[in-house]
């Protein structure tokens, strides 16, 4: 077996040092070669819509969640959480039904992570409270004794810097995040009022992003919006821009065991 | 010198290019490597077929074995949910004493209790329910709502100033304008005085206090202070206190106001992890004793 798969190599061999000879050969050679491995990276995007699932009710981030997020970013906090619940059993069990794909669809960079030093955050929206988030991030160890998270208190100090987010909003759309340009054009003062519930312009945002935006003072104190509200008007979106996947679970498991709780329940009794 | 030149003493080829004399061996691919390039192709070759493995124009190839990572999930979830299926069941249909006085129940509670207090309840009233500023001991006698059994459920069903529709709502007003300064630290004093705390016993200070209370406080606080678990307004005559009773933290209660936040948990827990909890918060309490 080992001596025909050798046999069969030796024309290779022997066109190979030919092909060696010839600088122009060569170089279309590697091309090809090479072609191969783009190709193979490139061929699962043709499926794209077999593994991208629909959610025709998923909305963008609000420009004060795209703040976040970007604070998010720059403060590492991917390093340590991901935001990717795998299609394993336990992990549905703890933390929710497993991530889809189109959950991610406006996320840029996905913040999917490989590193889990804290826990899973992908379905953290309305977990908890502001104001935990709020005294967690200021000081994780006096809410969580045992936690080695940093603190970001200074957040509660820093102005949100939002004069950039039009042109943020923009690139966003450029690659594919559907933004109208009544989004973009309002992008700061939506930042600002979806921390604001009192201000004119709170409304803008519930009628450009939804009835069933979250418009509160997400760090809970007066002055002015600050880095802190964007983060936890951030990390209490996570994983509700969608119910997709919450649907999609009920209705791969749920609907029958419905039905088994029910004849078990009525065993008990 | 050609290609076909052997090296005179190993009998291998060589390359055919020569430096000053100094040739280089061809040597021959070690047998070792091509039954390493064998075995790893028929092993492609036997994937290709058994798994998803080639994209085509209008799918991909889904493999005769039908492996799909989503499908053994939901199977893997189904089962897991079946097995623990009676006892939920069980855990639903009996009351907290009857599940507290069978052992194969309590079995399940002190197994799964500590795991569903410690990733969904711990972050905000501590490992062993105790608490903190701002957080609710839930293993003392102290409760805004109610603390029998099928209160907690309830509690823990819709949440408190949430986002259910039938969350409760609660909600200490700011009296920031409404009273003087003074006269915060005036009612402060009093309500101190209502738990026996140390405070400023000059009589008339303490009568004034308790005029602002009657006209201020009395409507959620009750009468005698006594609360309301109706309305989840706090007794401030037990001494048990949220955010704290000492004389600056009271006058910010009254100044600012409160509203406590606690999330609605039917979306996330089902009726059984909620009986659960309710269990094992008596097991809490009888720890904490």
């Amino acid at each position: 077996m080992i001596r025909w798969l050798q046999k069969l190599y030796y024309p290779i061999q022997a066109g190979h040092y030919r092909l060696e000879k010839h600088s122009i050969g060569l170089t279309l050679a590697i091309i090809f070669a090479a072609g191969i491995g783009g190709f193979v990276e490139i061929a699962p995007l043709f499926t794209i819509k077999e593994t991208v699932e629909d959610a025709p009710d998923m909305r963008t981030y609000t420009p004060l969640e795209q703040a976040g997020r970007d604070i998010y970013v720059r403060e590492g906090c991917y390093l340590c959480h991901s935001q990717m619940i795998r299609t394993l059993a336990d992990e549905v069990d703890r933390y929710g039904p497993y991530s889809l794909a189109v959950e991610s669809k406006y996320d840029h960079p996905m913040l999917w992570g490989s590193k889990r030093t804290g826990p899973d955050i992908a379905r953290l929206g309305g977990k908890y409270s502001d104001s935990w988030h709020v005294a967690h991030l200021i000081d994780p160890r006096a809410v969580v004794p045992e936690s080695v998270m940093p603190q970001y208190a200074f957040l509660a100090d820093t102005p949100l810097e939002t004069a950039s987010l039009p042109a943020r909003l923009a690139a966003l759309r450029a690659v594919g995040v559907p933004y109208s340009d009544a989004m973009i054009e309002n992008a700061e003062r939506d930042a600002l009022g979806q921390a604001r519930p009192d201000s004119d312009d709170a409304e803008g945002v519930a009628e450009r992003y939804g009835e069933a935006t979250q418009i509160r003072r997400f760090a809970g104190r007066a002055g002015p919006v600050s880095e802190m509200d964007a983060l936890v008007a951030y990390l209490q979106i996570l994983g509700k821009l969608t119910d997709v996947a919450a649907r999609m679970e009920s209705a791969a498991i749920g609907a029958d065991m419905d039905a088994d709780m029910d004849a078990d329940m009525e065993a008990a009794q | 010198m050609t290609v076909r030149d052997r090296d005179p003493l190993t009998g291998h080829h060589t390359t055919g290019h020569e430096w000053n004399g100094i040739t280089e061996l061809n040597t021959r691919v070690p047998l070792a490597i091509w039954w390493f390039i064998l075995v790893t192709h028929v092993y492609a070759l036997i994937v290709w077929v058994l798994l998803p493995a080639w994209p085509g124009v209008t799918g991909y190839t889904k493999g005769i074995l039908g492996i799909d990572q989503r499908s053994q999930v939901e199977e893997r979830v189904a089962e897991m949910r079946e097995a623990r299926a009676p006892w939920r069941a069980r855990m639903v249909a009996l009351t907290v004493d009857q599940i507290r006085a069978d052992p194969a129940l309590s079995a399940i509670v002190a197994e799964t209790g500590p795991a569903l207090f410690g990733d969904n309840c711990a972050a905000c009233h501590g490992a062993r329910g105790q608490g903190g500023p701002g957080y609710p001991s839930l293993v003392d006698d102290a409760w805004l709502w109610g603390g029998d059994p099928e209160t907690i459920q309830e509690t823990l069903r819709v949440g408190i100033n949430a986002d259910h529709p039938d969350t409760r709502f609660a909600q200490m007003l700011a009296f920031d304008g409404v009273l003087s300064r003074d006269e915060i630290r005036t009612v402060a004093n009093y309500v101190q005085s209502l738990s026996g705390m140390e405070s400023d016993s000059d009589p008339d200070r303490l009568s004034e206090g308790r005029t602002l209370f009657e006209d201020n406080c009395t409507s959620c606080h009750g009468e005698n202070a006594t609360g309301s678990t109706d309305m989840g307004a706090p007794n401030l005559t037990d001494g048990f206190w949220i955010y704290g009773g000492d004389d600056k933290t009271l006058f910010a209660t009254i100044l600012h106001g409160r509203q406590g936040w606690m999330p609605a948990w039917e979306d996330r827990l089902d009726d059984a992890d909620r009986k659960v909890l309710t269990v094992y918060l008596q097991d809490l309490k009888e720890e904490a004793r």
